[in-house]
């Protein structure tokens, strides 16, 4: 019962950094695939909507172990939700709490905030900046650089590769510009 | 079917995802607002252990499943890495996820986030339309 007890608790960094990295040798030794999630956007285009570009014309049934890898991602969420507790609210750094209190964001429950990301939020110009234009930019932009935490922060940075050390760099600066600088202003519509 | 196997490694990591609350919109703004180490601690001990596991690999010669010998793609610097990276960024710190969580959060039962993928494979698709006008 110790280790059911452990396993429903948050894992602590130590423990959930080295498992995500270890999913690194985890594929190459499964097939000889590079860990990376985004590209499977890009195969979900080229199965479902090629239109004739060209970005799209390839054999994406060669790459669709990445889909198969994706479909996992989302039962073992499930697996985690439904079996491990892994929905419970963590606990927030106090000047956090204050913060999103002023931004109009008090129920600080679950993994994300009801107040931005629910069906009755969707319409309003804020719920539709943040699920849908903020998907947009995730999906345009990891393709446009190549790859995402997964591709290149973590496989990229892991095989020093230095395009990847730059790209993931590119993520930070424009997450802090975001946060700092235009994100408040977002909250506020 | 030999595909599963990915699906099942796939399995681990969401269930990862989960637990370190990686998938969470709060500790995304807790990185960003540099109010908390989780985060920092997560990526960067993913990034060691994929170091020392690639470095194992190559040093003893040891070969996949299939019994290829290993080959890690060679990634070619374009400026889309700065320029894709920052939009990515922007739509990081907006929607709280990169693409793995998104499926993270549809899995763990965020109906909502069907949006969020979908605006994200469209993005995707826009990428496609707009690549030789882009600069790279």
């Amino acid at each position: 019962m110790h280790l059911l007890d452990f396993l429903k608790h948050p894992w602590p960094w130590w423990i959930a950094g080295p498992m995500i990295g270890l999913t690194v040798p985890a594929l190459l030794l499964a097939g000889n695939k590079a860990f990376g999630i985004s590209s499977s956007l890009r195969h979900i285009c080229a199965a479902c909507l090629p239109a004739g570009i060209p970005f799209f014309q390839y054999d994406w049934k060669k790459e669709s172990w990445n889909l198969f890898f994706a479909g996992g991602i989302v039962v073992g969420s499930w697996i985690a939700v439904q079996f491990l507790s892994g929905s419970q609210s963590i606990p927030l750094d106090a000047a956090m709490v204050n913060w999103l209190h002023r931004q109009g964001i008090h129920d600080l429950s679950g993994l994300c905030p009801e107040d931005i990301f629910s069906f009755d939020k969707l319409l309003s110009v804020r719920g539709l900046l943040f699920s849908v234009v903020g998907g947009f930019l995730v999906g345009f932009g990891t393709r446009y650089a190549g790859g995402c935490t997964s591709g290149h922060a973590i496989m990229g940075i892991s095989s020093l590769q230095w395009p990847s050390v730059v790209a993931t760099i590119s993520f930070m600066a424009g997450g802090f510009f975001m946060t700092w600088i235009i994100l408040p202003h977002l909250l506020k519509l | 079917m030999r595909l599963l196997k990915y699906s099942f490694i796939g399995m681990l990591f969401g269930i990862v995802l989960v637990k370190s609350q990686v998938i969470s919109w709060f500790r995304i703004q807790e990185m960003f607002r540099l109010q908390s180490f989780h985060m920092y601690g997560i990526i960067g001990s993913a990034i060691m252990t994929g170091m020392v596991s690639i470095l194992l690999l190559k040093k003893f010669r040891i070969k996949s499943f299939t019994g290829d010998p290993i080959i890690i793609p060679v990634k070619k610097f374009h400026w889309g890495n700065v320029a894709g990276g920052l939009l990515f960024g922007f739509g990081w710190a907006i929607t709280g996820a990169c693409p793995g969580p998104l499926f993270a959060q549809i899995g763990g039962g965020f109906a909502i986030v069907i949006f969020t993928l979908l605006s994200a494979i469209a993005g995707t698709w826009v990428y496609g339309l707009l690549r030789t006008k882009l600069p790279h």
